[in-house]
């Protein structure tokens, strides 16, 4: 039973059902009499609905917002001051706003029949101006998304420090920077099904979710049901990355059906739905500006940051989670004195946006990045050197950065010497200087961060959005046979938290991981919890499962050194035994007598038994900082515009890890996706708000002939703050790559004068264009000393 | 995404499919495979009445050898292709293609016959078999007929059959031993629909010289005399100097003028010459 606690490389208990194909996911369900749902949506991306024409053979078929009788529109509202409030329809009433939006539903025995008679419907629309392009929708005159706003502003912020002391520094670097909209693209889509049960009278909603108490407060105060009347079910769930941290007006819609018809009613995303109706993420706009001395030494950053944030404000992240995050992330793991960051989330007539794996991270990271590349070239200096003056010293931590992060352990420079050294970038400098046989430009980049992750109650007060974490709970249950039950809040879709909580467990108790059963996703099972997001489960539910532990070695100990015949500070709880002075007994025993011979306990015995819910937060609760730097090799083709990576090396510092094996997994998958973002992934819409992609041809996703081979090397700098010195991980891998695959195409280009890439996904035509521009102006370049 | 109604034959031979296909009161989708109908009858960009299965037709699965080309049906698999379950005439050229096409799963199901009469301009089949010099043996009501490859494809996924005509079988030459072949497609990632596709074949024993510029904006441009690529003087096998200006002008004159889009096409073209040693 040795080797299965913290830091064990075990394999997954998972996997026995997820890689025979034997998992259960929401489109597996089978319930009796079940119907099926599809949804006319808008095809356009803003009108106003003048009529709603449904074809007499399916009146009773077909129901619109006017039959949604006493259902409140989706709120997230931010406390943050000026916010504007979007009220998003869970059928649309009076206007649509967005290309996909729902106007009405129609059921059916199958999903076939209900895509007929939606098919069968006709919308007549009075088509309006759309806002297509978030810096158009920032300008005077801009057509309206929500017209008793007067603009098309979520919110502004600002954040200035010290902005004055930077202006005359000798090098001024100035970059229009954006990254493209995107989907999340997780294998399974959104799926829901739902039925009103009477024996409890409840609402049994399974949906594909990755947090399924938010989704049950959502539903409340959209239907007007107590929360007890309303049970949420998140069975397996193929991939979340944000896209399934939402609360749906599907979701709201089929459950008023459900409680309506009477009989269980599905509906199962698309991918087309996914791709152009539900939800879009990452697309930002920046205008920054770098400061620097000479030396490349840092001086201050001033950015304009913009956000497309849709037509609708989400439940609960809201509209302006990310750009709000952009203003306090922005720098990075730098250290510098000056710094200004003005914010604009723009309503739009596209989808909402809603974070993805990285949130804002990704965005900032590659403006950033970018920028510190340039001023690099200005001053002359080798990228790495120019970031290794401006990082923060591990001799400055805990350190507290110019928008006051607490970065709470690390060594930044020593991650990225380390990276560099394994690229081993004099030889790749050299090779550039003989060129390559077959007419291509190689080039090396980099990226570093640091991750904010398992932030916590602080944090989240500020933005005072619908969702604010508190104690992260969990039970932990032995069962009569010394096995254990943990409960959880939080939900597991490709964490692996079946198995790295046992490992936690594990650790505290020494039950062999086989006998412990997570149970995750299912409200009436688990206590309440925000969910999985923000990279936070192993620091908060791992941190309560290692309490709750705790509490139970405790309790054994007590019951076991009454039948060891020895004071309880006399024995140890170890290797699922209490061990005492000259005896021992097994936690089975200690079970057996709990629940089977209550007759032989002691009369003073603790009579919560073997069962605990305990509570945890960091000592800190302003979130752990993971940080890791990325360097890129890549290879350009200049007559065509491919890139391919040749090499790829991580190193990732995410303080004691679990289960390295999962982590190496996690940093393959959010890099993997980080590709799509650098070189692949983009949404593009027309003029009218029309999105362009709507099938996987179109959008195209990176494969995995697509994905190197990584080189993954870990630091291990623990976190004062929590159980085990954990940090969280999860998001990390997808933040660099953009940033870290696009300066090495600029450095690659350098030879020709090609002009830099500064938009996302680095495509051929984008590669083909900067090498036309070459010689020609150099862009928004400016440079005076 | 699912399909509107349909009903479903598999005939068993080539006169049961042409009686069902000729039907005019219905609209008939002939299923060879499926990879791109498939998708298309999902996302309901097709919705025909009668889908007719080919695959259960043996005639349309026979492979016939002779001394100077093959008849391969049009049932045939790019998977038969690729593994060389269908004898290879072409030195190993037409394996090659097969080999790029979409994915292995794709290649197992998607039929040689099928991709052709798709006929989507992106595809590997319109391009390299146009450039092979391959004819497309078609049965209908009347009988039976041969087209060039070039002469099949009408425009972007059109074809020159006529109501109840099918496509039977691709007659593919049989080349020199001395026969030079280059191919090469650009794509965004592996498996994607080409950006760009060239092909050259030559043959001088068999007195051949084609190029093909292919996964245009419309049909693969088909140059049966490739020495109008080549300016300067041949020199050994080397017929000269590739003359990129004169494929520019050939994709201008058939309506590409995007500047980048070309000048994909003309690396692929010179690269196809350079694999074909041309170069």
């Amino acid at each position: 039973m040795s080797g299965q606690g913290v830091g064990a490389r075990v394999l997954r208990k998972e996997d026995g059902r997820l890689m025979r194909g034997r998992g259960q996911f929401v489109a597996d369900l089978r319930l009796p009499r079940m119907k099926d749902v599809a949804f006319v949506r808008s095809p356009l991306a803003h009108a106003n609905i003048r009529r709603v024409d449904i074809p007499p053979a399916y009146r009773g078929d077909v129901y619109t917002a006017d039959d949604l009788v006493g259902v409140k529109p989706i709120r997230a509202v931010s406390g943050l001051p000026g916010f504007k409030i979007s009220e998003q329809p869970s059928l649309a009433a009076g206007k649509v706003r967005h290309v996909g939006e729902l106007v009405a539903m129609c059921v059916a025995a199958t999903r076939a029949d209900a895509e007929d008679i939606a098919a069968s419907v006709r919308l007549d629309l009075d088509e309006l101006p759309a806002v297509h392009d978030m810096l158009a929708g920032r300008a005077p005159g801009a057509p309206l998304v929500h017209e008793s706003w007067g603009d098309n502003i979520f919110l502004e912020t600002n954040v200035e420090v010290d902005m004055g002391r930077a202006l005359n520094a000798p090098i001024k670097v100035t970059r229009e920077i954006n990254t493209a909209r995107q989907c999340q693209a997780p294998i399974e889509g959104r799926g829901v099904v739902v039925h009103w049960d009477n024996r409890l009278e409840q609402l049994v909603v399974y949906s594909a979710t990755q947090m399924p108490h938010i989704v049950r407060t959502g539903l409340s105060d959209c239907l007007g049901l107590d929360q007890g009347q309303i049970r949420v079910i998140s069975p397996d769930v193929g991939g979340g990355f944000g896209y399934k941290g939402i609360l749906l007006p599907e979701e709201v819609a089929l459950c008023w059906l459900a409680m309506r018809c009477g009989y269980p009613v599905r509906w199962i995303e698309d991918r087309r739905e996914h791709l152009t109706a539900s939800a879009n993420c990452r697309e930002h706009h920046y205008r920054i500006t770098g400061y620097a001395d000479r030396d490349g030494r840092l001086l201050g950053i001033d950015c304009e940051a913009t956000v497309d944030s849709g037509a609708y404000s989400s439940y609960p992240f809201s509209a302006c989670l990310e750009a709000a995050q952009v203003a306090s992330i922005l720098p990075g793991p730098y250290d510098f004195p000056a710094y200004r960051c003005r914010t604009y989330s723009v309503a739009t007539n596209k989808c909402p946006i809603l974070p993805y794996r990285g949130v804002a991270r990704t965005g900032v990271c590659f403006a950033l990045e970018l920028v510190l590349d340039a001023i690099a070239r200005e001053a002359g200096i080798e990228p790495h050197e120019m970031r290794l003056k401006n990082l923060v010293r591990p001799e400055q931590m805990p350190f507290d950065n110019i928008t006051n992060k607490h970065f709470d352990s690390g060594d930044y420079p020593e991650a990225l010497r380390r990276a560099i050294a394994a690229i081993d970038l004099p030889a790749i400098r050299e090779r550039q200087k003989r060129g390559e046989a077959d007419g291509r430009l190689i080039g090396v980049g980099m990226a570093i961060y640091c991750e904010q992750a398992a932030h916590g109650t602080s944090v989240y007060a500020g933005w005072g959005i619908p969702m604010v974490p508190g104690y992260e709970q969990a039970t932990a249950r032995v069962t009569p046979d010394g096995g254990l039950e943990l409960r959880v809040g939080v939900h597991s879709h490709g964490q692996s938290l079946e198995t790295t909580l046992a490992q936690v467990a594990h650790e505290v108790l020494g039950i062999d991981i086989a006998k412990i059963n997570v149970v995750h996703g299912d409200t009436a099972f688990t206590p309440y919890s925000t969910g999985t997001w923000g990279s936070r489960c192993m620091v908060m539910a791992g941190g309560a499962v290692s309490r709750a532990c705790q509490e139970i070695a405790r309790r054994a100990a007590e019951i076991g050194s009454w039948l060891l015949k020895t004071d309880i500070d006399q024995v140890s709880v170890r290797d699922g035994q209490v061990i005492g002075p000259s005896s021992s007994v097994t936690l089975e025993e200690v079970a057996r007598i709990w629940y089977l011979r209550p007759q032989d306990l002691p009369a003073h015995v603790n009579p919560g038994g073997l069962e605990v819910t305990a509570g945890y937060k960091p000592a800190r609760d302003s979130g752990t900082f993971s940080y890791g730097a990325h360097v890129a090799l890549v290879a350009v083709d200049p007559e065509i515009g491919n890139v391919e990576i040749l090499d790829y090396v991580v190193v990732e510092d995410g303080g004691k890890l679990v289960n390295p094996m999962v982590v190496d997994g996690q940093i393959y998958g959010g890099v993997a996706q980080g590709i799509g973002t650098a070189l692949y992934e983009e949404m593009p819409f027309d003029a009218s708000g029309q999105p362009l992609a709507s099938t996987l041809a179109d959008y195209l996703l990176p494969g995995p002939t697509e994905v190197p081979q990584l080189r993954i090397l870990h630091m291990e700098t623990l976190s004062p703050y929590t159980e085990f010195g954990v940090k969280g991980i999860g998001e990390g891998g997808a933040i660099a790559p953009p940033a870290a695959i696009t300066n090495a195409v600029n450095d690659a280009l350098q030879p020709l004068g090609a002009a830099e890439l500064l938009h996302s996904p680095i495509t051929p035509r984008r590669v083909l264009e900067s090498i036309a521009a070459a010689g020609h102006s150099r862009g928004s370049r400016e440079t005076h000393s | 995404m699912k399909p509107t109604r349909f009903e479903y034959e598999r005939p068993a031979d080539i006169a049961g499919a042409i009686a069902l296909i000729r039907r005019e009161d219905i609209a008939v989708k002939i299923l060879a495979g499926g990879q791109s109908l498939g998708p298309m009858l999902n996302l309901r960009l097709s919705q025909p009445d009668l889908l007719v299965d080919i695959t259960g037709i043996a005639e349309l699965k026979r492979v016939e050898e002779s001394a100077d080309a093959i008849i391969v049906g049009a049932c045939v698999t790019h998977a038969d292709i690729e593994d060389a379950r269908v004898p290879d005439v072409t030195g190993g050229a037409l394996p090659g293609v097969a080999r790029g096409i979409a994915y292995r799963a794709v290649r197992n199901r998607g039929t040689i016959g099928g991709s052709l009469s798709h006929a989507d301009p992106a595809a590997d089949w319109v391009s390299s078999l146009a450039a092979i010099g391959a004819v497309v043996m078609i049965r209908g009501p009347a009988g039976q007929r041969t087209l060039a490859i070039e002469d099949f494809m009408t425009g972007v996924f059109e074809v020159a059959l006529d109501p109840g005509e099918i496509l039977e079988a691709v007659r593919i030459p049989r080349l020199s031993r001395s026969a030079r072949w280059g191919f090469c497609k650009i794509c965004r990632k592996t498996g994607e629909l080409a950006q760009a596709i060239a092909a050259v074949l030559h043959d001088p024993e068999r007195s051949v010289f084609r190029a093909v510029i292919g996964a245009t904006e419309s049909m693969p441009i088909v140059v049966s005399d490739a020495t109008s690529l080549f300016s300067g003087k041949p020199s050994g096998s080397v017929p000269g100097v590739f003359d990129s200006g004169a494929a520019k002008r050939m994709l201008n004159a058939s309506g590409m003028t995007d500047p980048l889009d070309n000048q994909i096409h003309v690396a692929a073209l010179r690269r196809a010459i350079e694999r074909a040693n041309l170069a």
